[in-house]
């Protein structure tokens, strides 16, 4: 993944504490990520354990992922703290990598999350202190724009600030870890 | 200023004489974990980057541990556990813990400290967010994705920032009606489940040191559901006993200084503390027993890394041992060593796995992670519809147990117990 300076797409709205379980749920955790047809339904299932009426705010019972799709007509997701809560599992970050998203815009992320997401370069993890989840709706249209860190709702026609990427950036650039460390002469080939 | 005992060891791990909170390291790894639903995305990941040819860094440093999805016909999850045998093999992994061979040993965290792979000073990192368990043995242990395990599977490296560490002092004896899962369980409905995030919680105090090596584990085990790093506690001489029991390698123990600089310091004083619960969906969503106490239940569940251990079990038998159940319980051993512990320590004259038995809960033919996280269709214990569960696990996000519809209360094991001979949520003080 090389990163974009313009991200735009549709956003698909979230509360806080959404943990790994409710984006893709254990019982999905068995497909083969290199089988491409099995790759698919980490797609299928991205989001599938939110609760109805937490699932595309302010108003709810919206489905991410249409049934029978892998892919979601959302590329932005918007959420409130502690975004990727729970397990380890790599699979929740590649769900939504395969659902489509290039970017989600929390107040705070877990821990091991936020390091699987750089690390992997699945999408862009960016934070922000503004609670654009009682702002933004689902469906509406986003433009983040990477180099000024800012995300607009065009749709409302607001803006926000981000937060600054940081130390992650360099490996969000490079692409994901293994070619950070390329980069840095830490790993030959 | 001194360094915690959390920077100490990273200091060590990354050849500089001190480290401060937020920088970022490079560390040498000494323990690798992944178990069967990460390792084969991991091994993947390690192909891909390192080439068809490559070889694990360190045969020996690499412990592959098949836990999750074991005693399922679900196709994929055999499949996964396959590419570990397979790779383990090919590898020459001398610690593979296989599926049917007289090694399977059951939930990972509990298998590494039984089998001696948590010692004091060391890092370990596994594909699992509760790895921070090996916390109670004085070392720097933490979860983590399948591509960074694919980096340290190449590499025998990893980068880690340094956490601020919070420390948490319990103060005056342990009550015996409560458990180290009552403690944890306390922390983080105080501070929420993002209360901890980034940051290392160090546990200590005279009420710590008067708990097993196990409890300790179960401590250090929920870190991660304030969204800590890491858990960790100092080793004591019935830790390094333990550890010196179960490992030849050598290891040096390290201890935090004196002069070392804390984010917080909070103290809890043990006697004005009661048994609590983490209400449905949340670990930090606490209540009192006795504020929910006379609550419905359909089920009881007593199993896990957190509440699947001996000491566990041990205390579910002192309610157990008189009285039986009156709701569905299902009682799972973390491992095959408690499974054959339970048959063979008694209480009263009388084995763990008979006083549960003749309570009348359902006993799991086999040790796994079971129905902890839903699983398969067909996973032992497995929440299907809208039960209200109360359990000794870890987690209650919706639909964890298997069923979105289902509600799921933690608890200690004691509490568990009381509440299964009731039929309702209990407070394990009218037991004990
Ligand atoms: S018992 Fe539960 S929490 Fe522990 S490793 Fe297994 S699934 Fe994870």
């Amino acid at each position: 993944m090389s990163m974009k300076d313009i991200i735009k797409g549709k956003a698909y709205v979230l509360g806080n504490d959404i943990d790994t379980d409710q984006i893709i749920p254990a019982q999905h955790l068995v497909y083969s990520l290199s089988h491409p047809e099995e790759r698919k339904m980490y797609g299928r299932y991205a989001l599938s354990s939110v609760p109805e009426v937490q699932a595309g705010l302010p108003k709810g019972g919206i489905k991410f992922v249409e049934g029978g799709e892998d892919r979601s007509e959302y590329d932005i997701i918007i959420a409130g703290k502690n975004f990727g809560c729970g397990s380890s599992r790599e699979h929740a970050p590649v769900a939504l990598n395969i659902a489509g998203v290039e970017a989600v815009v929390a107040e705070s992320y877990a821990r091991i999350f936020y390091r699987n997401v750089v690390d992997g370069g699945f999408f862009i993890p960016f934070e922000t202190d503004e609670h654009l989840c009682r702002e933004i709706k689902t469906g509406d249209v986003i433009e983040i724009d990477v180099k000024k860190g800012l995300v607009k709702n065009l749709t409302m026609g607001k803006q926000y600030k981000l937060q600054p990427l940081g130390d992650v950036e360099a490996i969000l650039r490079a692409g994901d870890i293994f070619a950070y460390a390329r980069q840095e002469g830490m790993l030959r080939r | 200023m001194g360094m915690t005992l959390t920077e100490k060891i990273l200091a060590r791990h990354a050849n500089k004489k001190s480290v401060s909170p937020g920088d970022n390291l490079w560390v040498d790894v000494d323990v690798l974990m992944t178990h069967d639903v990460c390792g084969p995305g991991t091994i993947e990941i390690f192909r891909r980057e390192f080439g068809p040819n490559a070889r694990v860094w360190d045969r020996e440093k690499v412990v592959i541990i098949p836990d999750h999805y074991i005693f399922t016909t679900d196709v994929y999850a055999r499949r996964n556990i396959d590419i570990l045998r397979e790779f383990a093999l090919e590898q020459g992994i001398r610690y593979f813990y296989d599926v049917g061979s007289p090694e399977y040993k059951g939930v990972c965290h509990v298998a590494l400290a039984e089998e001696g792979h948590t010692r004091p000073g060391e890092v370990l990192f596994g594909t699992d967010s509760h790895t921070c368990t090996a916390g109670a043995f004085g070392e720097f242990a933490t979860g983590i994705g399948n591509t960074d395990a694919g980096f340290i599977m190449g590499t025998g490296r990893l980068w880690v920032k340094v956490p601020p560490t919070m420390r948490f002092v319990f103060d005056g004896e342990m009550p015996s009606y409560l458990m180290a899962k009552d403690l944890i369980l306390h922390i983080i409905g105080d501070m929420g489940v993002d209360g901890a995030t980034y940051k290392a919680m160090e546990f200590t105090g005279e009420g710590i040191s008067m708990l097993s090596v196990e409890e300790h584990m179960t401590l250090c085990n929920m870190a991660i559901e304030a969204g800590g790093k890491n858990g960790i506690i100092a080793p004591d001489d019935k830790t390094l006993a333990f550890v010196r029991q179960r490992t030849n390698r050598a290891f040096e123990v390290v201890y935090g200084d004196h002069d070392a600089g804390y984010e917080s310091v909070k103290v809890y004083h043990l006697k004005e503390m009661e048994p609590v619960v983490a209400k449905p969906h949340s670990p930090d969503n606490k209540a009192l027993v006795r504020e929910v106490k006379g609550t419905r239940i359909d089920r009881c569940y007593i199993g896990s890394c957190t509440g699947g251990k001996m000491e566990d079990f041990k205390a579910a038998a002192r309610i157990f041992r008189r009285n039986s159940v009156k709701v569905e319980t299902y009682v799972v051993p973390a491992t095959t060593e408690v499974e054959r512990r339970l048959r063979e320590e008694t209480m009263d004259g009388e084995t763990l796995y008979s006083i549960f038995e003749k309570a009348g809960a359902k006993i799991s033919d086999g040790a796994s992670c079971a129905a902890c996280l839903g699983g398969p269709a067909d996973t032992f214990g497995r929440l299907s519809g809208s039960e209200v569960c109360i359990s000794t696990t870890n987690r209650n996000f919706p639909g964890r147990m298997g069923s979105k519809q289902s509600q799921v209360y933690l608890a200690s094991p004691l509490t568990v117990a009381a509440s299964a001979v009731r039929g309702v949520i209990t407070d394990p003080r009218e037991f004990v």
